[in-house]
């Protein structure tokens, strides 16, 4: 509505005059506008109705009150998934969690158009009963830091407008107007980013030695392949923020002397492809992309390509011969850097989407600024994707050196359903298992990396005690069999052998020896494999078994499983003397294994059963009537 | 070409830029195993067995392609080495079909030759998941087998194909665990664009690309193709008196040791039963006649009856001089454009020359080529 | 005729570098699956080897060579899914298409399959059928809501087996 104007006024950003008159007249707009209506439309909040109750805003704004000076602003996530759909009525910043669609028409008339609060839909502090009207009140944000988040949640992910307005593409006026190249690549440098994709590596450095290399042409590239089950923090990026990823990919090229980008994006991220589309149209429709940038007579594009899954195409070289139209083959040691030797043979700099994402932050404010956060050799902030067993789950953004308890505990809130914390694994399916005796280590890329797990992308999965480690192990080894490339015999073979042992021993076939085995094969996959995916994937068995040892040897000697989670080594059973014949758990059970009628005390059939625990789950507490045995109960 | 010297495993070893590690190793007897790798072919470094030290740098390298440079300290063999080539070749025999001794590559087995070298963890082994695979035999082609349960997915065939031959008729299909040596669609080799010249079953280390049939030759004779005119060098196999096989002659300049599918499978003819040793001619009837004591030659406004009408009826044996008196008296009868010939590239050159001069000067026309566009 | 429609779909690409994979990814819009006339031409008109287009086609895992039902049912395996339950879902799910993972059903309306991870890990355990994300579901949904929804939408009870 009001955007189509605005575009009509300004043709295209021609210089960096340009820029600040546009960023002046949204600003301008949004003062004009009273009343802005949140609507998180994240992946996460899309999920639980969050379109929906966009659209009843807005049908509900245009039946109630004036329409004018209401806007209803959709943006990307705001991190709080687990409490969506989250709407926030601004300018007083009143956070509503959990709204539905029945919920639109109170919230306009009561709170936009009286100023009340619908007391229901305000977040409530479980542990202190406090209530949190302001998203700042609210303890799953108190410890945050979100600075490359600063507007995913904020702004209309598809509006240039909206990025301009606070400052967007600012970062990169500064570049092109006030810095040469080796100015940026000092700045990027002096600021101490470091890779947010995996291994860490210096963001300046790899800069500088592509812009040294040479080559006819040289290539940006942005990896958001985001493979790591349980990471979802480039797609949160992506989607509620792509402007920021482009203007750092631009800053990128400037200051490399490149002239093509390219996203490669995850298939699995329909919306992430959307919104980047769009941004990539609105930008080269204004001339942020394109020839002569604000006619600083800098040119860049920008190409998304969209991956066909295959989790290896995360690694750099696997993901460049993709994008070459290969197979994702990682290439063999030894071989020449991807920032040297990389698409087509040309220097080529990959990065991920958030460290991209850090860039125009550290170009606006400075070196020091970014480098004030963070520990000495980390520095900045880091977005964790938080899951798992842990209340709040969503995106949290901490400054660098926060420990692990003070992410699980204050920002998670602890375990769900008030069970005992057992360990947090990181890092995905390259990372290890954390306990609970290392929970004050603070969050930075060495420590990860002493007591054998990895920052990785940045997945943090908090694991309570009803979580089985040795199955742990078995899933993250379940997975790397499935994505290993097949391409290097150890890594193939290996995981899948690793898998197998595993296998056996979650249900009840292990040997005595099989821990020593797994070791060996471990280390020997860890060594000889060719890229870090056959490097890593060892890492879940060599911290679980370094860590929960004694729940490997329960499992092997014992046939007990006391996470009660592995299915050969658990029985669910109903208490005869409990059951009250209600049915509800015969109802409940997916397969149809329980036997029983009205006033007949039921039983499982063990043959059919599948061993879900959906009977556990319905059967009324007060009967409690379902249990489950493992170990000697279960045997004997 | 400049010289340097390295060291490997202590010992100082001379070297010539370019050259891999293994090739170091191996021009000073130093034996470093290797599976993936073949002389010719672009080294890929896939298998892991060839993996070595090599002082300050921190992950394990490929010998078989990582340049030496000079002042490098390699070491080949220690006990963390011999670790991870043990796993790795329990890893590739765990997946492997164990009827070794009834395998027609028993004893020229690269994997075989692997074990023997490095050794196994018998425990180990044992305790590593041995569900063979159960894929189907590919037998379609007429020449050789392939059968994916023996493939170690070297890569030797398809580098082979690719580099050596040209075809790319196969191509790694699948992932991970699936990875398969495969044709477009995964269809039998007999129905992809294979030329069957074999280059990549010569090349196979194990029996997953093999001959239909594997015989030792007692004796082997160096030759010429008799197929066409690129004249390459043939090894034949012999035994007895039989010729029971081919390989291409690695010191003939001509194909360097590469062959085709003629000349590589195509040796069966010399023994065949059906091969002609006399003159024979179709039985028509003025042969008939010919052959009962007429001279054809005397009639010449007569032409022969039907030359290009078939008639049932033997070959008949018939002695030289009739055959060619036959020709003659056929050839008479044509003249100019009425007439074309076609002569073989696997006449010498003076035959040739004498056939063109022939045709031109004799018949009349300049309608002659011969079957060397091959 | 698969031949035209194809025809039709590659004149939409320039031949240019690394055009393959969203070739690929064009054509299966198209057809829902990779028909192998459609991969021959693809080779043709690259001009690259038949075997090198099958080589990528089967490596990555979004490509199909044979036909999938009208509708796909994923169910996510990723970490948090999975510490949440995610494989009494799959199971389930697998128990009432009456299909393995993978597979498709008789009547060709569903396919099942499992997914690594949607991203959408703060609502584990999700399922994903086409493109809508189903969050926090459980065997029980799964029975009693997602499966009468999917009836309800796309038609009958699936045909089991296969
Ligand atoms: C198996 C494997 C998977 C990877 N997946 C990803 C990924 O999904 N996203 C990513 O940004 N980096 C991934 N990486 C790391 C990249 O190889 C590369 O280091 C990174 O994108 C570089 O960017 P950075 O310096 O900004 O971290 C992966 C690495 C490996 C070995
Ligand atoms: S380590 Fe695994 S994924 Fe990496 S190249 Fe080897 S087989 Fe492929
Ligand atoms: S026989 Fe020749 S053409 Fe056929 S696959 Fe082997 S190398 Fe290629
Ligand atoms: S068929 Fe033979 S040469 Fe080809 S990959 Fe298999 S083992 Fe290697
Ligand atoms: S021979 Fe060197 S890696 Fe296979």
């Amino acid at each position: 509505m009001t955007a189509a104007k605005k575009k009509d006024a300004f043709r295209g950003i021609r210089s960096f005059e340009d820029l600040k008159r546009l960023k002046e007249s949204v600003l301008a707009q949004e003062k004009a506008d009273s009343k802005t209506l949140i609507v998180c439309c994240g992946t996460g909040c899309l999920a639980s109705g969050g379109d929906k109750v966009r659209q009843s805003f807005i049908d509900e704004v245009r039946r109630q009150g004036p329409e004018e000076n209401i806007v209803v602003r959709k943006t990307g996530c705001r991190g709080f998934c687990e409490r969506g759909p989250i709407v926030v009525v601004s300018p007083e910043n009143i956070l509503y969690q959990g709204v539905s669609k029945e919920d639109t028409p109170e919230i306009v008339s009561e709170t936009i158009l009286k100023g009340e609060l619908v007391d229901r839909l305000i977040f409530e502090d479980e542990t202190t009963g406090d209530k949190c009207v302001h998203e700042a009140d609210i303890p799953f944000y108190k410890k945050q830091a979100r600075r490359v988040l600063r507007n995913c949640g904020h702004i209309d992910p598809t509006s240039i407008e909206a990025y301009i307005g606070v400052g967007g593409y600012g970062a990169l006026a500064i570049a092109l107007s006030k810095m040469n190249p080796e100015e940026v690549i000092a700045c990027v440098k002096e600021s101490g980013l470091r890779g947010r994709g995996g291994a860490g590596f210096p963001t300046g450095r790899k800069w500088e030695s592509s812009r040294n290399a040479p080559g006819e042409e040289k290539y940006i590239i942005a990896n958001g392949d985001e493979g790591d089950p349980g990471a979802f923090m480039d797609r949160s990026i992506m989607e509620g923020d792509p402007h920021s990823v482009l203007e750092g990919m631009i800053i990128a090229g400037y200051a490399v002397g490149a002239q093509k980008g390219f996203i490669y994006v995850r298939a699995e991220y329909p919306l992430a492809v959307r919104h980047l589309h769009t941004a990539i149209a609105q930008a080269s429709d204004l001339g942020l992309l394109g020839q002569n940038i604000m006619g600083s007579g800098f040119d860049f594009e920008i190409e998304i390509v969209r991956g066909a899954g295959a989790f290896v195409c995360g690694e750099s070289t696997a993901l460049v011969l993709s994008i070459e139209g290969k197979r994702g083959f990682p290439k063999p040691l030894p071989r020449p850097n991807t920032s040297i030797v990389g698409l087509w043979d040309m220097p080529t700099v990959l990065n991920n989407v958030e460290t991209f994402a850090c860039v125009p932050a550290i170009i606006s404010n400075g070196a020091e600024w970014f480098a004030s956060m963070g520990t000495e050799k980390s520095k900045g902030t880091k977005v964790l994707a938080l899951t798992g067993n842990v209340k709040n789950t969503g995106l949290v953004e901490v400054p660098m050196g926060t420990t692990l308890r003070e992410i699980i505990f204050d920002i998670g809130g602890g375990i769900r359903g008030n069970k005992e914390f057992k360990a947090v694994q990181t890092g995905g399916p390259s990372g290890g298992c954390i306990p609970e005796d290392l929970l004050d280590l603070p969050v930075d890329y060495e420590s990860l990396a002493r007591v054998g797990s990895i920052m990785g992308s940045g997945g943090m999965l908090v694991m309570g005690e009803n979580t089985c480690m040795v199955n742990m192990a078995r899933y993250f080894l379940d997975f790397a069999q499935n994505e290993s490339c097949g391409q290097c015999t150890l890594c193939k073979l290996g995981t899948r052998q690793m898998y197998h042992i595993l296998s056996d021993i979650t249900s009840g076939k292990g040997r005595p020896d099989d821990v020593e085995v797994l070791l060996e094969l471990a280390a020997a996959v860890r060594a000889g494999s060719i890229c870090g995916l056959g490097q890593t994937v060892p890492n879940p068995v060599i911290s679980t078994i370094r860590y929960f040892r004694e729940e490997y040897e329960e499992h092997i000697h014992e046939h007990r499983c006391r996470a009660l989670v592995c299915r050969s080594l658990v029985s669910y059973r109903i208490k005869e003397h409990r059951c009250k014949a209600c049915m509800l758990c015969l109802k409940g059970c997916p397969v149809g294994a329980i036997i029983g009628a009205k006033w007949q005390v039921h039983e499982i059939d063990q043959t059919k059963c599948i061993k879900c625990g959906a009977c556990v789950e319905v059967c009324p507490p007060r009967f409690d009537a379902v249990e489950c045995l493992t170990g000697k109960a279960n045997e004997g | 070409m400049s010289d340097l010297s390295l060291t490997i495993n202590g010992i100082e070893v001379a070297a010539r830029e370019g050259m891999t590690i293994l090739e170091a190793a191996q021009s000073s007897g130093i034996y470093v195993p290797t599976l993936c790798h073949c002389p010719g072919l672009t080294p890929e470094g896939a298998c892991r067995i060839c993996l070595v030290k090599i002082e300050k740098k921190k992950k394990l390298h490929p010998a078989c392609r990582t340049p030496v440079e000079a002042g490098m300290v390699v070491i080949t063999d220690d006990a963390e080495i011999e670790q991870v080539r043990r796993v790795t070749l329990e890893l590739i025999l765990s997946d492997h079909d164990f009827n070794c001794l009834l395998c027609r590559k028993s004893g020229t087995c690269r994997l075989q030759d692997l074990v023997n070298r490095i050794g196994f963890d018998e425990h180990r082994l044992d305790r590593l998941d041995r569900v063979a695979k159960d894929l189907p035999v590919d037998t379609s082609n007429p020449f050789f087998d392939f059968n994916p349960n023996k493939c170690v997915q070297c890569g030797i065939c398809i580098r082979t194909c690719r580099e050596i031959v040209g075809v790319d008729a196969i191509d790694m299909a699948y992932r991970g665990y699936e990875i398969k040596v495969s044709t477009f669609g995964d269809k039998p080799f007999k129905e992809s664009v294979c030329v069957s010249c074999g280059e990549c079953v010569e090349r196979c280390p194990v029996a997953a690309l093999i001959p239909k049939k594997i015989e030792y030759p007692t004796r082997e004779v160096k030759t010429i193709c008799a197929y066409c005119g690129v004249g390459c060098g043939l090894r034949l196999g012999v035994r007895g008196n039989t010729i029971i096989g081919a390989r291409g002659d690695r010191d003939n300049p001509v194909n360097k040791g590469e062959l085709c599918v003629r000349g590589r499978f195509g040796y069966k003819f010399i023994h065949s039963p059906d091969r002609l040793t006399s003159p024979i001619v179709r039985a028509y009837d003025p042969l008939e006649r010919q052959a009962h004591g007429i001279d054809e030659t005397g009639e010449s406004s007569k032409p022969v009856t039907s030359p290009l009408v078939k008639q049932e009826g033997d070959f008949v044996e018939v002695t030289w001089e009739q055959a060619i008196k036959y020709v003659a008296s056929s050839l008479d009868h044509f003249k100019g454009d009425q007439f074309a010939a076609m002569s073989s590239a696997k006449c010498t050159n003076e035959e040739n020359y004498l056939f063109q001069k022939f045709v031109r000067t004799v018949m009349g026309t300049n309608n002659i080529d011969h079957c060397a566009r091959l | 005729m698969p031949e035209d429609r194809s025809k039709k779909i590659l004149s939409v690409f320039e031949e240019k570098k690394g055009a393959l994979i969203p070739m690929l990814q064009r054509v299966q819009e198209e057809f829902g699956y990779l028909p192998e006339e459609a991969l021959a031409q693809i080779a043709w008109f690259l001009k690259i080897p038949l075997s090198q287009v099958f080589s990528v086609a089967t490596f990555y895992a979004h490509f199909y060579l044979t036909r999938r039902g009208d509708h796909l049912v994923r169910i996510c395996q990723g970490t948090a899914c999975h510490v949440r339950g995610a494989r009494d879902i799959l199971e389930t799910a697998q128990h009432l298409l009456g299909i393995k993972t993978g597979q498709t059903t008789e009547d060709y309306k569903y396919s099942l399959e499992r997914v690594a991870c949607v991203g959408s890990c703060a609502m584990a355990p999700v399922i994903m059928i086409d493109n809508a994300v189903h969050p926090k579901v459980s065997p029980l949904d799964l029975k009693f809501k997602l499966m009468d929804e999917l009836i309800a939408e796309h038609g009958d009870k699936p045909n089991k087996g296969k």
